[in-house]
């Protein structure tokens, strides 16, 4: 008779705090009570790709916004970016296409101005071990006011960018297939630009913390959440950083290249979704390589390391720092991504300034036509890493097929293995301490992830850890926050 | 309502600069549909928070209020007008019937405060 292997133990924590959406995360242990593998579980249902089929194709770029309400606009870009082809409207007008990458780079600096400040900002400023109520933005606060205040009126000057060029702060209609509906008035043009040096300036001093924070902490972030990744962004022909429209480039942990220029019209030949059955988020992977070797990482610290320069004078020196001082690129530590999202904060700054003395933007000339497709698909870096939007459409006007891959599901298996990293370092026994549960969200944080953009549903924000035995027994439980605590 | 002095800001969801705004405010109604509660709607003070949560998808008015308290040193009282509505897990476009009436009955409510700005008078029935 056989004897069964004994199950691993598990060890759970869910959800996860200062994030976005709901995820839980399971430690499971072997015989010998080593961590055999951790998985972050993303609990909510998916189901937009569903939602959308039937709608008239002209509403999807309204529609999709309601995915999440953290990065409407980068939905609205994607989705309008398959719809120009759709229309036979892609060659934008110049004033089409500045007023969108503005609405982009509002939305750039807003969010990453809002995660760094409002969302990191307490771990690098207290440190991972302090206490969960002091380490959150109430805290920064109190003890760091200004920096806060920098926080909230970067985002404001963000969501401002975004109501004059979407029409809405929150899901616009702005861009429509084939071009903009309004340009951009001088009036709203001279209030930007009055407030402009200012963004800039606090970017700066934002950058100049997350940059010091990692050179202080270097030995530590080493061995904490870091390993070899493929990379994945947009890049521009000339090998620039570009965060609206370019072609796909991907590079091995080494920087050697795996594919480069591809027109993302083709991404399924390049890349493929895996499904694993305790997860309702995919685990997309470089074809060529299959799914053991093919994951890769996307968003800031993935562009950074992907393009071959940044084309704005401050971000660009920037940038030669970063991968200068953490010897040279790629840079696989996770936590590095704090670093290069403020690289690309300046870098948001600095194009929004550029734009906004670019007459273009009184331009009149809106909207393009052309021949009518079946098919496209609408990529962009979003804040968060490169978004996928793909449409089929019928001959009534109606989508019949829709495919998403959204940032968060790039770095899915990134996402797992800094969990699986953390717990390999910091789990001792099978006591979940409060040193574990913080590192773990910290390296999860480091990915800025929106589990509801990844599911498309939205979500509670608490933490529940338990641990739970081989026979399934409940050894231990611990609850932090929102929810989690009205047991 | 096109009332002189008053703001008018719709939003999906709060937000950190919320409280920016309403630092440059005297008073805030937080308006919202509420999934539960009074019918037609309650009304009542929104208290800063001492000791407010915040995330990116969750934020509460007590929590905008403080922290346009902390960062701004905002003065501004803050109050809630909680509409009641019913179908919120069916898709449509349009409010339910019972709804509209609730919408209308908050609408009759608040404009004459808003109009005289008259949220100190002791003549305001909160309804909660």
């Amino acid at each position: 008779m056989a004897i069964a292997a004994p199950a691993p133990r598990k060890i759970i924590i869910e959800p996860v705090t200062r994030v976005e959406g709901h995820g839980k995360v399971t430690i499971l242990l072997d015989e010998k009570k080593q961590v055999q593998q951790a998985r972050l579980h993303i609990v909510e249902f998916r189901g937009f790709e569903r939602f959308i089929q039937g709608r008239p194709f002209w509403e999807v770029p309204v529609l999709v916004q309601r995915l999440c309400g953290i990065c409407p606009v980068s939905h609205h870009l994607a989705a309008v970016k398959a719809m120009d082809r759709i229309v036979g409207g892609e060659n934008l007008t110049p004033t089409a296409e500045k007023m969108r990458r503005l609405m982009h780079y509002g939305q750039m600096l807003q969010s990453h101005a809002l995660h760094f400040f409002h969302l990191v900002s307490p771990d690098l400023l207290f440190g991972f071990d302090a206490d969960p109520t002091i380490r959150n933005v109430i805290g920064v606060a109190k003890r760091f006011p200004d920096l806060a205040v920098q926080g909230v009126m970067l985002r404001k000057y963000g969501q401002e960018i975004i109501k004059a060029t979407a029409g809405k702060k929150i899901h616009g209609t702005g861009a429509i297939p084939g071009g903009i509906n309004k340009n951009l008035s001088i009036a709203e043009r001279d209030g930007f630009l009055k407030d402009i040096e200012q963004m800039l300036t606090w970017s700066h001093g934002a950058l100049k913390i997350a940059r010091d924070y990692t050179l202080e902490h270097v030995k530590d972030l080493a061995g904490f959440g870091t390993f070899d990744s493929n990379h994945v962004s947009l890049i521009r022909a000339d090998g620039a950083m570009d965060l609206y429209h370019g072609n796909l480039r991907a590079i091995d942990p080494r920087g050697k290249s795996i594919f480069d220029q591809v027109d993302y019209q083709r991404y399924f030949d390049y890349v493929a979704e895996e499904v694993k059955p305790w997860s309702y988020m995919k685990f997309p992977f470089i074809k060529s390589l299959g799914p053991e070797q093919g994951w890769y990482r996307v968003g800031p610290l993935a562009r950074v390391n992907a393009c071959d320069f940044i084309d704005t004078k401050e971000a660009e020196a920037a940038r030669q720092e970063f991968v200068k001082l953490l010897g040279g690129k790629p840079v696989n530590v996770s936590m590095a991504y704090h670093w290069a999202r403020m690289v690309e904060l300046v870098h948001s700054a600095e194009k929004i300034r550029d734009l906004l003395h670019d007459p273009d933007l009184q331009g009149t000339d809106l909207l393009v036509t052309g021949v009518r497709r079946r098919e496209a698909v609408g990529l962009i870096e979003a804040p968060r890493g490169t978004l996928f939007h793909h449409y089929e459409v019928n001959e009534h006007d109606q989508v019949v097929r829709c495919n998403l891959i959204v940032s968060t599901t790039n770095n899915n298996t990134p996402m797992n293995r800094a969990v699986e990293d953390v717990a390999r370092n910091f789990l001792s026994g099978t006591e979940i301490t409060e040193g574990l549960l913080n590192r773990i969200e910290v390296a999860i944080r480091a990915y800025d992830p929106c589990l509801s953009c990844a599911t498309h549903a939205m979500g509670q924000m608490a933490l529940i850890v338990e641990v739970v035995d081989c026979d399934g027994r409940l050894l231990d439980r611990k609850a932090r926050g929102g929810g989690a605590d009205a047991e | 309502m096109a009332i002189p002095g008053v703001t008018v800001d719709a939003d999906y969801q709060l937000s950190i600069e919320t409280a920016a705004a309403v630092a440059q405010h005297e008073y805030v109604v937080f308006a919202d549909a509420s999934v539960a509660g009074p019918e037609p709607f309650a009304f009542y003070p929104v208290h800063p928070a001492a000791q407010g949560t915040f995330s990116t998808h969750l934020i509460e008015p007590e929590d905008v209020m403080g922290m346009a308290r902390d960062l701004f040193q905002a003065k501004a009282k803050g109050y809630a007008l909680a509409i009641r509505g019913y179908a919120f897990h069916d898709f449509g476009e349009t409010l339910s019937d019972k709804a509209l009436q609730n919408l209308a009955a908050g609408l009759e409510f608040i404009a004459p405060l808003l109009q005289d700005c008259a949220f100190d008078t002791a003549s305001i029935q909160y309804v909660r």
